[in-house]
């Protein structure tokens, strides 16, 4: 594995937003509903972080080639991502640089997600193993 | 309001058994757009190793997050839910969630703090099988943010 990684975008829109709120069950209002939304001092629709760490998790399984390659995943959600309500949505670009090789053969992992350019995470890592 | 601190180091019961099901792991990869075979076809997973289709890492929050309702719905807590936002979350594996597991989730609260007029609390979930198995330990930040002024 190279020290730095291809960085991988991902589109997100109202529908991603809505899909992951009946897959994983959190229908918290500020994550579909404007009016509710910008009623908690938000400036619009967010996705849901845990979302955010979804597609953050899926780039690092595509990198290690492994779908069960994650043995630590941590993130701070530091800055939200407003999804507007357009075909286009907005975009999260996932990238990530390689820290250090364990004694146990683990690699962990640097990650950073950013949206519209901000920082969306920070603190965020993975160890994973390799098959 | 600060939220009650004998919250911290307190456990709770263990939850009800949730059987994780192979239809719920395919819905939840298709809906974060992982499209990885041992995600959504046994034969797959099988090939990995593993009994039957296995979960993406963050899949364990769907679970985790119904069952912490325990601990931050308390009324005593003083949590206002409509003014939390997610800080931080952090998964430890021992191995992966797999289609037919029955998890059971223990609570507790590590951590709560002050700061800035906001409050924190750490809450720790560690998720076994029913038979004690330990599969992922799942922590989770809620901040509080402060009243507007």
């Amino acid at each position: 594995m190279a020290d730095a990684l291809e960085p991988k975008t991902f589109r997100v829109t109202r529908a991603d937003l809505v899909r992951y709120a009946g897959a994983s069950g959190d229908f918290n209002p500020i994550h579909w509903s404007d009016r509710f939304a910008t009623g908690v001092g938000l400036p619009g629709v967010i996705a849901h972080g845990m979302f955010t760490m979804a597609l953050v998790g899926r780039a690092v399984t595509e990198w290690a080639g492994a779908p069960d390659a994650v043995v630590e995943f941590s993130v701070r959600f530091s800055r939200p991502v407003p999804v507007p309500d357009t075909d286009e949505g907005t975009e999260v670009v996932v990238s990530a640089t390689v820290k250090e090789v364990t004694d146990e053969g683990h690699t962990r992992l640097s990650l950073t997600a950013t949206c519209n350019g901000d920082k969306v995470l920070s603190l965020a890592q993975a160890l994973i193993s390799k098959r | 309001m600060p939220l009650d601190q004998s919250f911290v180091g307190r456990s709770w019961p263990p939850t009800e058994p949730y059987l994780v099901g192979r239809e719920k792991i395919r819905e939840f990869a298709r809906a974060i757009g992982a499209t990885d075979a041992a995600y959504h076809d046994p034969a797959a997973a099988r090939a990995l190793g593993y009994p039957d289709v296995v979960a993406p890492p963050t899949f364990p929050v769907a679970i985790t997050m119904a069952a912490s309702r325990q601990v931050i719905a308390d009324p005593a807590l003083g949590l206002d839910y409509t003014r939390v936002v997610h800080g931080d979350q952090r998964f430890a594996y021992t191995r992966p969630v797999v289609a037919g597991d029955a998890l059971i989730c223990v609570n507790s609260v590590d951590e709560i703090t002050s700061r800035g007029g906001h409050e924190f609390i750490t809450t720790r979930t560690e998720v076994t099988t029913e038979a004690g198995e330990p599969v992922v330990t799942v922590w989770s930040k809620l901040v509080q943010r402060g009243e507007e002024h």
